[in-house]
């Protein structure tokens, strides 16, 4: 068994890299997280954790069917109920909170109906909130929920996304005239041109990807705090894009940016779950404004299955075109996807499909593809992005295809995607979609796969363990990762959802320097990587650095965590700042000093002689004279020691990143039980800021794409409820059943920014289901059996062998 | 139509972290609200309330226990261990100091009750290999690590103890954990 690997303190993954400050210490460093101590002390503070003067409770009785219609509510009794503040139906919100409708103007003809924090006369799924209940306590909140009294009709609930286009299918919003919230088809022409060559082979297969969710340890949660005092609106939430909710709380209830302040402290784990706007939230900050008394909403587990977006619902049929020779040709899809009732505020559910579209085939340098998608409305709950949006099904239709095709004119995996990705040296690219690819390293990538894990003794050991019975799989997965999004993301579709981030740096009287960012912390180590930028840009030691995150009152405006974009947006404002605030506290020293700035350098927390190294004058003493003494400086010197840098990237659409994971597993073909050996990752995140956090940022998220290819699914029943909406029984992966992840990085900076960093956030979960499925299928080989739906439960392995 | 239960209430003692706390809580109150509303204990967190997560492993009488599936009124007159203790075993503190070292937290929504957990484990199965590791923190989810570095920080303590680090600490036995 493996031996606990090394402790990675200060492994440093800068030096191959020409640095990007005088005197780069930090970053590239695998530094760890000193702030994250008093989260192991069990002192941080999530939003469960608050507590506020006249705090009151809500808790949401949901509807229990997939679509009804309400006819009548009672609820004296729940209002009776000794320490129930307040019973509140859908209507009583409206009338103050306006709804909304969820469409980007780029994704040309997509359309939802109007949305409302609680349903009003109609639930159109299982978990839709249509009475709210406030109380003293939750418990008596709950307990009122029992005296509620509501009668309804049952609707015939729309659930299977393959009928949902019928003529006889119901319409979930007859105004719209259909069950169509968005389609996209795209033909670059010459894919009938290539199935059709006569030295062509051509594989098809149908994939299934069934719906999951993002099981937040800490569940969705907020406290909204409304003072008629100074008629201001604080709302403490687990979000991961504070400005943006900021912007919707005004225009939702219209009031001004300087009435609403969002505060996100510790948030539990986020993956997109935590990006959009749910109808809870607007209602809890109603129920604050209405009973002028500050209101807490946790969603415990089991409505957190209900009301928590879902995602990736898709059925695609695929097929690819080769030569005989092992050229790749053409790309066909067709993607079906189902969203639930509405598309979701404000990204839109559109969105993944979308990706799917552009992402498929992307690594690879064909020109022929078509494909098609088309986005229909359900009675289920709403989906929506979560970690690694369409990238994970594009990654896994991709990839299987390419291994079907490879089986087909026998070919090596390996050898196939080493003849077909996009080189090198060809960049910048064009994919087929039409994607921009900036700069890519899918041939270093492949190079150093196989590299560490040693790939022909794996090919080796496999053939030998076959004569023995031992099914092993190996499966490789390319992939690219959409990051650093411009405001071609969500801008220019009319949302308004900042692409660019700010950071302020400011040195106070001691010499320590305070970080306060727009972009705030869920785990990822944001703060931990901002902290180490700004140290290198200013040059002063990281622990001298505080960071501030996650208020929309003390830290700049900004787009937040989603999409990959902390780093690489976020973190290059923390770099320029940096930069500016160094030179402006040489301007300060030239003045203190009375000496050449040519002369002066910044050197580890000090002002030194920029020939010598000799030490002039500490950052404390800069700092009290600045500050303190301004009656001894020139009086035409003012000095400037807060320095605020915005940052959007508008080189490109998106970044791109790119990748390799190699997984191998073993597969008893007898009760069809998936155990998985050992997974690779290669990863290109472009400057590697923190090799450690990196390395557990992509584990994680691998563990997160195994947990859908293996484990995760909604299950629904046959009237539209969701029948697996417990822990106990939806599967999420554990430490005993998961393998130890390798990650290697290769390190192609994008040149859009000086510090050159890219998005490390979704390449594992994008690249996990493919890397495993394909596994598993090069398992089932020998038996000519192929597994093609996800998860891949034993019973469907089994199926495929033929055995039930 | 449910009605709601009556909610009969209860003295309890309960040693927190140390200090004696004497309420007044209702039968029906678990553990972890309890530490979490009547205490003001809130490292423990709630991830599911139906035992499955883990994220609210305490130690009761130095047994691990699901907070939310133990009640008040059963703790009274025992002792209740959480990770906010302000005296953490030089166990615990090796821990909280491995998981820094090696990232073994990203939200840290998880960590208190895998710290809890490991704690267990490092105390009762000294000699647990890698494999052993994994299974035995197979009772608590994180949702943000890939769970490697949660392995490797509780194998690093592992070694730290069988290098001798923690021999002036002695393991309080089973039977003293029992009784
Ligand atoms: S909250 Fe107790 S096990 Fe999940
Ligand atoms: S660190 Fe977030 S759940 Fe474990």
């Amino acid at each position: 068994m493996n031996h606990p690997t090394e402790i990675p303190t200060r492994r440093d993954l800068g030096a191959d890299l020409p640095a990007v400050t005088e005197d780069q210490r930090h970053i590239g460093v695998a530094i760890p997280r000193e702030g994250v101590r008093r989260l192991t002390q069990g002192r941080g503070q999530f939003v469960d954790d608050i507590e506020l003067p006249r705090l009151a409770h809500v808790v949401f009785w949901r509807s229990p069917v997939a679509h009804m219609r309400i006819t009548r509510i009672e609820r004296s009794a729940a209002q009776a109920l000794p320490g129930v503040i307040a019973v509140v139906v859908g209507a009583e919100i409206a009338a103050i909170c306006k709804p909304w409708v969820a469409t980007l103007a780029h994704l040309a003809g997509i359309k939802s109906a109007p949305q409302y924090p609680m349903a009003l006369e109609r639930a159109t799924w299982q978990g839709e909130p249509v009475i709210a209940i406030v109380a003293e306590t939750r418990a008596v909140a709950e307990d009122a929920l029992g005296l509620l009294e509501v009668e309804w009709e049952s609707l015939p609930a729309v659930l299977d996304t393959e009928t949902a286009l019928d003529p006889a299918t119901p319409l979930i919003h007859p105004e719209l005239g259909d069950n169509l919230c968005f389609t996209r088809s795209l033909d670059t022409g010459g894919v009938d041109e290539a199935f059709a060559r006569p030295d062509a082979v051509a594989f098809e297969e149908t994939y299934v990807f069934g719906r999951h969710t993002g099981v937040t340890l800490e569940p969705r949660c907020q406290i909204a705090d409304w003072n008629p005092g100074d008629q201001k609106l604080t709302v403490y939430h687990s979000f991961q894009a504070p400005h943006m909710m900021q912007d919707l709380y005004c225009r939702q209830f219209e009031l001004q940016e300087s009435q609403v302040r969002v505060v996100c402290r510790d948030v539990g784990g986020s993956f997109g779950i935590k990006v959009h706007a749910y109808p809870d939230d607007f209602a809890t900050v109603a129920l604050a404004m209405l009973l002028q008394r500050p209101v807490k909403f946790v969603a415990d587990r089991l409505e957190s299955f209900v009301s928590d977006i879902h995602a990736r619902e898709h059925r695609i049929r695929a097929r690819i075109a080769a030569t005989k020779a092992g050229e790749i040709l053409a790309f066909e899809i067709d993607d079906l996807t189902g969203i639930g009732p509405f598309s979701m505020f404000p990204r839109t559910s559109g969105i993944e499909g979308n990706q799917v579209v552009n992402l498929t085939g992307g690594p690879y340098k064909h020109k022929a593809y078509r494909a098609k998608l088309k986005v229909v409305f359900q009675n289920k709950v709403p989906t929506c992005q979560y970690r690694g949006v369409g990238h994970p099904i594009a990654c896994a239709v991709t990839e299987a295809l390419v291994d079907g095709i490879a089986a087909k004119i026998g070919m090596d995996p390996i050898a196939i995607r080493e003849a077909n990705v996009i080189p090198d040296d060809a960049y910048p690219a064009t994919g087929a979609s039409g994607i921009k690819l900036e700069i890519l390293s899918h041939e270093a990538c492949l190079r150093e796969a196989k590299r560490v894990c040693d790939y022909d003794a794996l090919r080796a050991e496999q053939s030998q363990l076959r004569k023995q019975n031992v099914y092993r799989g190996i499966g490789v997965a390319t992939l690219i990762e959409l990051t650093n999004p411009s405001a071609a993301f969500y801008g220019v579709g009319g949302a308004r959802i900042a692409s660019q981030d700010g950071a302020t740096l400011r040195l106070e009287p001691t010499g320590v320097l305070t970080v306060m960012s727009s972009v705030g912390e869920q785990g990822q180590g944001a703060e931990a990587i901002f902290a180490q930028i700004a140290a290198d840009a200013v040059g002063v030691g990281i622990d001298r650095v505080r960071v501030v995150t996650g208020d929309t009152d003390a830290t700049p405006y900004g787009g937040g965590t989603w999409a990959s974009r902390g780093a690489g947006i976020g973190g290059e404002a923390v770099l320029q700042a940096g930069l500016v605030l160094r030179e402006n506290i040489l301007a300060t020293a030239e003045a203190i000093l009375q000496r050449e700035r040519s002369g002066l350098k910044l050197h580890r927390g000090a002002v030194v002689d920029a020939r010598t190294n000799e030490r002039l004058l500490d950052l404390a003493e800069l700092g009290r004279i600045a500050y303190f003494r301004s009656d001894t400086l020139p009086k035409t010197f003012t000095p400037e020691l807060m320095v605020t840098r915005h940052y959007a990237q508008r080189d490109y659409p998106f970044i791109f990143t790119n990748g390799v994971q190699v997984s191998h597993v073993e597969v008893d073909v007898d009760t069809g039980f998936v155990k998985l050996l050992k997974h690779w990752a290669v990863e290109d995140c472009g400057r590697v800021i923190n090799p450690m956090l990196v390395d557990e940022q992509m584990r994680g998220a691998i563990v997160q794409g195994i947990g859908g290819a293996l484990f995760e699914e909604c299950l629904y029943s046959e009237d539209g409820t969701l029948r697996n909406g417990n822990m106990a029984d939806y599967l999420v992966p554990m430490a005993g059943e998961m393998p130890d992840i390798v990650v290697s990085h290769v390190q192609s900076p994008t040149r859009s920014s000086q510090l050159g960093a890219k998005g490390a956030g979704e390449a594992g979960t994008a690249g996990a289901p493919g890397a495993v499925m394909n596994a598993i299928n090069d398992a089932l080989a020998p038996f000519g059996a192929r597994v093609s739906s996800q998860p891949i439960t034993p019973e469907k392995i089994l199926r495929a062998l033929g055995k039930i | 139509m449910n009605t709601p239960t009556d909610s009969p209430k209860r003295r309890v003692r309960v040693e927190v972290n140390g200090t004696p706390i004497v309420r007044e809580v209702e039968c029906r109150k678990h553990l972890i609200d309890f530490l979490r509303e009547d205490c003001g204990m809130k490292g423990s967190h709630l991830g599911c309330e139906h035992g499955v997560c883990g994220a609210c492993t305490v130690r009761l009488d130095g047994q691990i226990v699901r907070g939310c599936l133990v009640l008040a009124a059963q703790a009274d007159g025992h002792r209740v261990d959480t990770v906010e203790t302000s005296t953490p075993s030089k166990r615990l503190k090796a821990l909280q100091d491995a998981f820094v070292e090696h990232n073994a937290l990203q939200c840290g929504y998880c960590t208190p009750g895998m710290l809890m957990a490991a704690l267990e484990l490092v105390e009762q199965k000294p000699d647990a290999d890698r494999t052993q590791v994994r299974e035995w923190m197979s009772g608590n989810y994180c949702r943000c690590t890939g769970y490697h570095a949660i392995v490797d920080a509780v194998c690093a303590v592992l070694e730290q103890q069988r290098a001798g680090r923690f021999a002036d600490e002695p393991v309080a036995s089973a039977d003293e954990v029992r009784a």
